[in-house]
């Protein structure tokens, strides 16, 4: 399992309920629920994929984040989780907002844009950074609004989000984002992974 | 139908009070089973049939002679594998493959009952074959699912009996009939019941049947099963055993003979008044209604596992109908899955070769029963 998943796991806690929003192949869905007892469900907008986590046992419906979420009752989970895919989305403010109605609490990951070799690829080479988080290129990138650990570090701030947890993952390493490193931060890490809650 | 005397089937003594205020006792319900019922009896599965549907899911048809209606789901080695589990289908009641239906001959009038038998509603068709359990002595069954008319069935008995199955799986259905769909089926009714030979219902004791009536009906029925695309790539504008268009009304139109064909052979199987009862069942059938406007009343007091599934091209019970079950199972905190089928075959998709769906069921019902 990712790296990704492995600090997610560990941001929850035992025996709670969950979502996973955009739950893919349902990897992370059967981790939580076979090491940590979670009660967990999932949402996914591929046909494909959902039927591959209907043959785990994982219970996902299929579909759209954007207008799907709306369903489930404010606070009906204790963690709501989005990995990777706030940048896809057409209104990632709405979706953050809905994530924090139906979520106690929400993880949110996003690819750094503000990583050094994604700046120094746009510096040097003039055209639109295409590396390994972020393979696509501009003309068929799925990543509707890419932001950096500090663009998102400021969104929750402006709007009274609570973050929880900051971290910062570049490979293997992990390590926590504060209001001293941010800068620094932001420049080396090539995923920003969030605790939030409002 | 002569071997209607035949068919298994069990008299349900115990009274049972229909939505229409009748009671009905010592009355027949037919089943069929596939499979053997394992020691811990934990294994049952209960199938309900659609409109035109009966008890024999798999198999060959002993009256018909032809394949069981969900003989591509249900079978050895099928998604629902009957070397694994223990099916039961019951013929509903409103129905002409042996239970209680207006065919149904009362023994104390030795007559036909046609129109005297009730109009009878999903509910009373879900009361009725609950009995089936007791029978087998089932405490719980492992799941149960069907098709369009088989899946109002599987989210009723969920309703009425919320903790008797572990999982269920309504497919291509709607917790509350549309009018469109209503509409359709007052059409065929009305093509019954315009043929001379219906006779207010009374045609079993006369010579003639209202087949072309029921014909027209099937015709119009089946055309809401399929989609526009499926027919145009299976039939477009191709003609039938002719080369040139003839300027008569036969069936220039390869469409045409399949539209008569379906209307003929389904008058040797199917009974026109039960064809009357039933489609007014499903018309009756709103679930939201019974919850006074809130569909996730209806399971608020169940831990049956949900799954839910659709089609693309289905515009009988399209998706949207579907995902309200979902929203409403959602909004109360039930474990529900649901996907939608990419599949250009219309409603009918639940009982063709359709690899995606079958496998999505397997795997679901596999899945599932592992993890009990």
């Amino acid at each position: 399992m990712k790296q990704e998943f492995k600090i997610i796991a560990n941001l929850i806690e035992k025996n709670t309920r969950v979502l996973d929003v955009g739950c893919g192949d349902g990897t992370l869905m059967a981790f939580l629920k076979n090491n940590k007892k979670i009660d967990i469900r999932g949402i996914e907008i591929s046909k494909k994929k959902v039927q591959n986590c209907i043959g785990k046992g994982l219970t996902v419906i299929e579909g759209d984040a954007e207008k799907d979420l709306i369903q489930f009752p404010d606070h009906s989970f204790d963690y709501v989780i989005l990995s990777q895919t706030l940048q896809a989305f057409l209104n990632p403010e709405q979706v953050i907002s809905e994530l924090l109605r139906v979520g106690k609490k929400a993880i949110v990951t996003i690819p750094n844009f503000g990583y050094w070799k994604v700046r120094l690829h746009l510096l040097i080479k003039g055209t639109m950074p295409v590396t390994r988080t972020l393979p696509e290129e501009w003309y068929n990138t799925p990543n509707l609004h890419m932001c950096t650990i500090k663009d998102f570090f400021n969104f929750c701030n402006n709007r009274k989000i609570n973050l929880y947890k900051s971290i910062a993952l570049k490979n293997l390493k992990s390590s926590e984002i504060n209001n001293l490193n941010l800068t620094l931060k932001n420049l080396s890490a090539v995923l920003g992974i969030f605790l939030i809650e409002k | 139908m002569n071997n209607l005397e035949t068919i298994k089937k069990i008299i349900v003594k115990k009274p049972l009070k229909l939505d229409c205020g009748k009671m009905i006792n010592n009355f027949p319900v037919a089943y069929e089973t596939y499979g053997v019922l394992n020691e811990k009896k934990d294994n049952a599965i209960l199938v309900f049939h659609a409109l035109t549907g009966d008890q024999f899911v798999s198999g060959i048809n002993p009256l018909t002679q032809k394949n069981g209606w969900w003989s591509y789901a249900v079978g050895p080695e099928k998604a629902i594998d009957t070397n694994k589990y223990f099916v039961i289908c019951c013929n509903v009641i409103g129905g002409c493959m042996g239970s209680y239906g207006p065919n149904y001959k009362d023994p104390e009038t030795n007559k036909i009952l046609s129109t005297a038998f009730p109009v009878i509603t999903i509910n009373d068709m879900v009361n009725a074959q609950y009995n089936i359990l007791d029978f087998f002595k089932i405490d719980q069954l492992f799941c149960v699912t069907g098709g369009s008319m088989g899946g109002m069935q599987v989210l009723q008995f969920v309703n009425n009996f919320p903790n008797k199955a572990k999982i269920a799986v309504p497919i291509a259905c709607t917790a509350s009939h549309s009018a469109q769909n209503i509409a359709f089926n007052e059409l065929g009714r009305q093509s019954i019941m315009a043929d001379t030979n219906w006779m207010n219902g009374n045609y079993p004791n006369e010579k003639f049947n209202p087949d072309k009536g029921l014909a027209v009906a099937r015709m119009v029925a089946h055309i809401t099963y399929l989609s526009k695309n499926g027919l145009q790539e299976k039939f477009g504008r191709k003609l039938q055993e002719r080369d040139d268009l003839k300027f008569g009304f036969d069936a220039d139109f390869q469409i045409e003979s399949y539209l008569r064909h379906q209307g003929s052979v389904f008058v040797d199987r199917f009974d026109a008044n039960s064809y009357l009862y039933i489609t007014r069942a499903m018309d009756y059938f709103d679930l939201i209604k019974q919850h006074s406007g809130n569909l996730s009343k209806a399971f608020l007091n169940s831990n049956t596992k949900f799954f839910i599934i659709s089609f693309t091209s289905d515009w009988l019970y399209p998706t949207s109908e579907n995902k309200d079950i979902v929203i409403a199972l959602n909004a109360i905190g039930a474990d529900v899955g649901f996907v939608e089928i990419e599949c250009d075959k219309g409603h009918d998709s639940f009982l063709l070769n359709v690899p995606e769906f079958l496998s999505t069921l397997k795997n679901y019902i596999n899945a599932s029963y592992l993890k009990k």
